[in-house]
């Protein structure tokens, strides 16, 4: 009984001592996990015409202005589309890190838009893991073109457009990001009877970085078959962002016109086949018009 | 009889080693700032982590690099993003000791400069740091102040031409944190 005794005593002497030498103090304090959330999954809230899963930061402003100019195939004659040009200009408010309100006014169709994005996941690491980050998007869309036939019965309620989207996508690491957007468009009116007034499609984007500053992104958003006239095609998009500091510029090639949801997945003409590809840029500049509070 | 000396042995050995003096503190604050003509900017990290062996002065720090909160959300991201690159580099430590330790004594209250030296790790950098610090002892616990200055350059950090005037090339930082006795 003593020995035993007279080993513990010696042991537990022998341990203390070791653990007063212990060379790292902070390990004393044990690991607080904390959680970690993902950022700069993509440089700005848009991929190139898809909302990316990025949400403007609470308090921010973020200015755009998005250009699509004519189409290559133009040619010579109109120097290979930069005699013409569709603008949008829009306005994106963070009201929370999480919460996105954006208005715009796009020349395509003289379309008005408006768009409320909430962030419901955000990918994490450590004490809350989170594989993925999903946001909700929806937008509505008037177009504001004169009537058609002005002699016969107009709506309001048929300039209307509304869209719904899922966007699900992952950072899988510091160089690559990739989501997907399924999403329905709503028309109300339509043309003819054999297209459908609500569209699904599917959007699929990513980004690769390639340095800092610069990335190279893509998106294609593919169309259910038999809602839409025959002359629409799937939008393919692909181009560059450059960030500097307050400015975002996205440089890109796509063959759709408009930059708005309805637009650029439902009335997608042009085809990359027959040089049917706009070449267009996105410029973002952010304000903070709400500062965080430090003490 | 024996037996219970022996466990009274057991826990004095036990008292002596919890009671070695060691203080810590898991909210210490951190902040710097870059003052240029151009733009102020601040950032503040209310979670760092720090542990002052008084027996030996032994002193160790460490911040997450995430941690930091800044006004505007952007610079946020190109803190962590393009700068500190924080992925890669979680955290930065400062692993030193208090050359005169000595002068503090926790059983009275009052105030004394001491000298702090050790090794810096940023970005992946490790760098000598010297500097003053003004430690007050207030009903046991040490409350310690310093300010310091690190140059943005030693420490691998590379600010692109259009924004070298926004950024200073000599960042002030402070740390202000109470440590308590650790059980």
């Amino acid at each position: 009984m003593r020995n035993v005794s007279f080993f513990t005593l010696l042991f537990t002497l022998f341990f203390s001592f070791s653990y007063g030498q212990n060379d790292d103090l902070l390990s004393l304090l044990g690991d607080d996990e904390t959680t970690d959330y993902t950022n700069a999954s993509f440089k700005t809230n848009r991929v190139i015409n898809l909302h990316s899963l990025e949400s403007t930061a609470g308090g921010v402003l973020d200015f755009k202005i998005g250009h699509r100019f004519g189409t290559l195939n133009g040619g010579f004659y109109e120097l290979f589309g930069l005699d013409n040009a569709n603008i949008r200009i829009g306005f994106d408010y963070g009201l929370s890190d999480v919460i996105t309100i954006g208005v715009g006014r796009g020349s395509f169709e003289k379309t008005y838009d408006g768009f409320i994005k909430y962030k419901f996941l955000r990918q994490s690491t450590g004490k809350r893991k989170m594989p993925f980050t999903a946001a909700l998007l929806l937008t509505s869309a008037v177009q504001t073109l004169k009537w058609a036939n002005p002699e016969r019965e107009n709506y309001f309620s048929s300039r209307m457009y509304y869209t719904s989207q899922l966007i699900i996508g992952r950072k899988f690491s510091e160089s690559f990001s990739l989501q997907l957007s399924p999403t329905m468009v709503h028309r109300n009116l339509i043309k003819t009877n054999a297209e459908k007034n609500d569209v699904y499609a599917l959007g699929a984007a990513g980004r690769i970085k390639l340095s800092k500053r610069l990335a190279l992104n893509a998106e294609y958003i593919y169309l259910l078959p038999d809602q839409v006239a025959d002359n629409i095609t799937n939008s393919l998009s692909i181009g560059f962002d450059i960030e500097t500091g307050g400015h975002v510029f996205q440089l890109h090639f796509t063959n759709s016109t408009s930059m708005i949801e309805k637009g650029f997945i439902t009335e997608t003409t042009n085809s990359w086949d027959n040089g049917g590809i706009h070449f267009g840029f996105n410029v973002s500049r952010v304000f903070t018009v709400k500062r965080k509070k430090l003490e | 009889m024996k037996y219970s000396i022996y466990i009274l042995i057991l826990l004095l050995s036990h008292v002596t080693m919890v009671s070695g003096q060691k203080y810590f503190t898991k909210t210490g604050h951190v902040s710097f700032y870059s003052d240029t003509p151009l733009e102020k900017i601040e950032a503040q990290n209310k979670s760092s982590n720090c542990v002052l062996d008084l027996a030996t002065g032994k002193l160790e720090f460490a911040v997450l690099i995430k941690g930091f909160q800044f006004e505007k959300a952007l610079m946020q991201e190109h803190f962590n993003e393009n700068y500190l690159e924080s992925n890669k580099f979680p955290k930065a430590t400062f692993k030193g000791q208090i050359d005169n330790y000595t002068k503090i004594d926790v059983t009275k209250n009052g105030k004394s400069t001491v000298k702090v030296s050790g090794d810096l790790t940023l970005h992946g950098v490790t760098k000598k740091l010297n500097t003053d610090a003004v430690v007050e002892i207030k009903a046991g616990k040490i409350d310690a102040d310093a300010t310091f200055n690190i140059l943005v350059a030693d420490y691998n950090i590379s600010i692109p031409s259009l924004v070298k005037d926004q950024i200073a090339k000599s960042v002030k930082v402070k740390v202000d944190a109470t440590l308590e006795v650790l059980k």
